[in-house]
């Protein structure tokens, strides 16, 4: 046994709902120092030695962004059915209950209302823990259900992305959830309503072709993957290795995608500040 | 999947030579009985056999490269074809098509994704995987018909959006959503068909349509079945098990209400007989714009955001 736990690829891709696994000591995901757990997490699950910034469950983030970590939990009551009675090498029925039992019944995201430095405001969070955060027909029910909340009651919305895209299991299904939410956010657009998009590390694939890039502000925490293509396929189409800090957050600033980056510990400041001047407040 | 991928086509391949043949003889009526004979069982057995197709085989259909591809439909369905070039940003994209023409006598916009049949426009068309600046390009023409008020066609035809290190550069994710997005609020009639791969985002970007229709052997999926496979089975070569996996063929679609209609093709596929094809589509199509032009364009994306907010399926 190893005196620390390294974070590697689960085999089932069952995770912990932190990203952070468990033990006294940690492998920190980018410069590879081994930091000592509790540090870590006193420091908001951002390494002490280079600011990578861990995962966080979607309540770590509720908490981390509403006023006193007050917030109203809705759309709670939706879970994924198995509308393709779909099969790889197990079953995905067999899958979602490995989930639920781990991670919770919220499936891949998590909404919320409450207030942000003062102004109320509509949240969702992706839960990475569940399923690689990938996004199926509850995932787009719920971001959907959040616009229309925020729409109904003229608040802004901000989705905290955290997602390896679509979710294979459902198939076109997945797919469809892109243009559904991205319609919402058209309506939410129209009635000059704020949304804000914080991509975290990882956001790629169909979630970053749909909500994630959509934001009138689109905010990265440091270092976060983002991007369409994942880079393992892009190496095997281009044959080619890819450049150090491709498709990372800074890469994206750079090529003008990203508004900013912000350091979480500034997170909630920045976002009420942003609200508070589109909203006139 | 060793050898020929489409070799399910022997039997049709082999009556269509004997028929070849045959008629390349001296016509006399022994003769003529005999083709119209082969000519019966050719299209007996194109049926059967296309009837069917397994998911997997559907794909390699949908992929055949006799199969009438965008400019083709463009050709054999539309008058005044004129193309137009470029996103006004960056560059031209050949991966997609766009430009005005009239169906049936009325002025519209077509968008597509277009594919290469040799070597040479293979590479021109990018093997029909577009860069942001074709999506952006047909964004820009579909904005252009809503000014004008004409409606607009679209053609699935994508394996999916290309993954290169410049369209990542450029924003191959942002223009993909910017479309979903811009195309769910266009007042103006938006009639999609899904006419070989509709592979993925790709696809979608071009896909948000007040009708979607779907021709038989097509496919319409999340992932390629080889990218699926290759994920959750750990080799593409379990392609054929992830491509009925994925439920990805139009009966499949019709079935989970993501299109509206499913468009026959003609016995033998597509490839099989491009004009008739055509033929068959061109009612749909023509159907599907005279029921939407009887709504205001302004009410059109109120209608198509309820049909897209209806997708998806969960528990309560
Ligand atoms: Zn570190």
């Amino acid at each position: 046994m190893a005196w620390f736990r390294k974070e590697k690829k689960p085999k089932e891709a069952v995770e912990k709902s932190t990203a952070i696994p468990e033990g006294l000591w940690v492998k920190c995901d980018d410069c590879k120092e081994i930091v000592y757990r509790k540090e870590v997490e006193q420091n908001l699950s951002v390494c002490p030695k280079c600011s990578y910034h861990f995962r966080l469950s979607a309540r770590e983030r509720f908490s981390m962004l509403f006023d006193d970590a007050q917030y109203k939990e809705f759309a709670t009551n939706i879970k994924s059915g198995d509308p393709l009675e779909f099969k790889d090498t197990k079953r995905y029925r067999d899958r979602l209950k490995v989930y639920e039992a781990r991670v919770g019944k919220g499936d891949a995201v998590l909404c919320a209302e409450g207030k942000l430095e003062g102004v109320n405001v509509v949240i969702s969070a992706m839960e990475y823990a569940f399923m690689g955060g990938s996004m199926g027909s509850v995932v787009g029910e719920k971001l959907t259900l959040a616009a229309e909340r925020a729409l109904d009651k003229g608040e802004p919305l901000i989705i905290v992305s955290c997602s390896g895209g679509a979710r294979m299991q459902e198939g076109i299904l997945s797919l469809m959830q892109m243009a559904k939410i991205s319609a919402a956010l058209a309506r939410l657009a129209e009635a000059r309503l704020p949304y804000i998009s914080v991509l975290t590390d990882p956001t790629t694939g169909g979630v970053t072709a749909s909500y994630a890039m959509l934001g009138d502000l689109n905010i990265a925490e440091p270092k976060a993957l983002i991007g369409f293509a994942g880079p393992r396929v892009i190496e095997q189409t281009i044959r080619q290795t890819l450049p150090e800090g491709f498709q990372r957050a800074e890469f994206l600033v750079e090529h003008g995608m990203v508004d900013l980056i912000t350091h979480r510990a500034e997170m909630k400041a920045t976002l009420g500040r942003f609200l508070r001047c589109f909203l006139a407040k | 999947m060793n050898g020929d991928p489409m070799q399910f086509e022997e039997p049709i391949v082999r009556l269509r030579r004997q028929i070849e043949e045959l008629s390349a003889m001296e016509a006399e009526p022994a003769r003529q009985a005999e083709i119209a004979e082969l000519q019966q069982k050719l299209t007996k057995v194109s049926s059967e056999i296309y009837g069917n197709l397994t998911p997997w085989q559907k794909t390699l259909v949908a992929r055949h490269p006799q199969r009438p591809y965008t400019l083709d439909f463009i050709a054999l369905l539309f008058e005044e074809w004129s193309e137009i070039h470029g996103d006004r940003k960056f560059a031209d994209d050949p991966a997609v098509v766009t430009g005005f023409a009239r169906f049936r006598g009325q002025p519209c916009c077509v968008v597509g994704h277009q594919k290469g049949r040799n070597t040479k426009e293979k590479i021109f068309r990018n093997f029909g995987q577009p860069r942001p600046e074709g999506f952006r390009k047909a964004l820009r023409a579909m904005k252009m018909a809503e000014k004008f008020h004409l409606p607009i066609f679209s053609f699935i035809d994508t394996q999916g959006a290309y993954p290169g290190v410049g369209a990542e550069e450029r924003g191959q994710a942002e223009a993909i959503a910017v479309n979903l997005r811009e195309m769910a609020a266009l007042q103006t009639p938006l009639i999609v068909t899904v006419i070989g791969e509709g592979g993925s985002g790709g696809a979608l970007a071009l896909g948000v349509g007040d009708r979607v229709f779907m021709l038989e052997h097509a496919v319409y999926s999340v992932i390629s079945p080889e990218g699926c496979a290759a994920i959750l089975w750990k080799s593409a070569a379990n392609a054929p098990d992830a491509a009925a996996a994925m439920k990805i063929t139009a009966a499949d679609l019709k079935k989970h209400g993501i299109i509206d209609e499913i468009v026959p093709e003609p016995a033998g596929g597509a490839h099989a007989d491009p004009p008739h094809a055509a033929e068959i589509l061109a009612p749909y199509l023509e159907k599907a714009l005279k029921e939407l032009q009887k709504t205001k364009g302004s009410l059109l994306p109120e209608e198509r955001y309820k049909k897209f907010r209806k997708m998806g399926y969960f528990e309560k």
